[in-house]
């Protein structure tokens, strides 16, 4: 099924969870979910199972002023 | 001791400084360093997805243990991507809540947009947010902003990023006398005369990026300005002496030889 991430489409199995999707990007270090305008809260990544066309958001800190 | 009180938090350093425009991330930690501040400023961003996931991130040297982080809403041009951009970098940092609000009015200038962040800011208080609110130099907003709860209120001195230093010293007076919480001159500020300035006139603590990060030697640039802002917040505190238009001698004028 279809998904987007930061604006990219991406090609993923079904039934993924979010915990899933991190470890398939590799994804390390602080960063934080939104998921079709709603905020995933990191206690919830293993029981969030995305769905067909979610608007994903992932986010980090980098320098600003 | 003359700590800075914001909201819940105190700080001893007066100096806030940003961690954008440094050429590396060992120089943002370096000058960060070099600056004595305990206040960091940064920015929330898309992440870099399926590229260099290994990519350093600014967390990874600016210690969250040690600084107080400042998470801002640079780059949100209306009330409710800088609400959503608070409720992510407050995820990101484990229920953080101490923002620094800027909403934006339109590139060119980067003035603020007063109205969308006072519609942002009464959100963000609601979900019992610290906020700092970045704001044009104007002392009905500025005293607006303080009325419905803003812990600091941050007054520009001149466009972000311009480096020109206070341009409407009336104002920001106005501004620090009506106060009752912190005034922090944010924005503008070119080298350390404009933050010994901004301190003198009774400013609460500066926050400083552009001016530090794009000097030829920013740590050096860094070191400037904690002492510019200890300097100008220790002659607040004396007191300067009246200015005349006439001499007044320092040396006794009695028992002068003939």
């Amino acid at each position: 099924m279809n998904i987007s991430i930061n604006g990219i489409e991406k090609k993923i199995e079904n039934d993924l969870f979010v915990s899933g999707l991190i470890t398939e990007l590799k994804l390390t270090g602080k960063f934080a979910i939104e998921i079709n305008g709603e905020i995933v809260p990191r206690s919830c990544y293993l029981e969030t199972i995305l769905k067909e066309n979610d608007q994903i958001e992932i986010v980090s800190a980098v320098g600003g002023g | 001791m003359d700590n800075l009180k914001i909201g819940s938090r105190q700080f001893r350093s007066r100096l806030i400084v940003g961690s954008g425009k440094y050429k590396s991330l060992e120089e943002t930690a370096s000058a960060t360093k070099a600056s004595g501040a305990e206040i960091i400023t940064f920015a929330i961003r898309r992440m870099n997805i399926g590229q260099s996931n290994i990519e350093p991130n600014i967390l990874d040297y600016i210690d969250p243990n040690r600084y107080t982080l400042l998470p801002n809403t640079a780059g949100c041009y209306d009330a409710a991507s800088a609400v959503r951009t608070c409720l992510l970098a407050q995820e990101l940092l484990d229920g953080h809540n101490f923002v620094k609000l800027e909403v934006i009015g339109d590139q060119k200038t980067l003035f603020p947009d007063v109205r969308e962040t006072i519609i942002a800011a009464e959100e963000l208080l609601k979900r019992d947010f610290e906020v700092l609110a970045y704001t044009t130099d104007d002392p009905i907003i500025a005293k607006n902003l303080e009325e419905i709860g803003c812990v600091a209120v941050m007054p520009l001195a001149s466009p972000i990023g311009s480096g020109l230093g206070i341009q409407n010293e009336f104002t920001i007076k106005t501004i620090i006398e009506n106060a009752q919480v912190p005034i922090i001159v944010d924005a503008g500020l070119g080298t350390a005369s404009d933050a010994s300035e901004a301190m003198e006139f009774g400013c609460d603590a500066v926050l400083v990026n552009s001016a530090i990060a794009k000097a030829k030697k920013p740590i050096l640039m860094a070191e400037a300005m904690a002492a510019a802002t200890r300097a100008g917040r220790l002659a607040y505190l004396a007191g300067r002496m009246e200015k005349k238009y006439n001499a007044e001698p320092s040396s006794p004028i009695e028992g002068t030889i003939d």
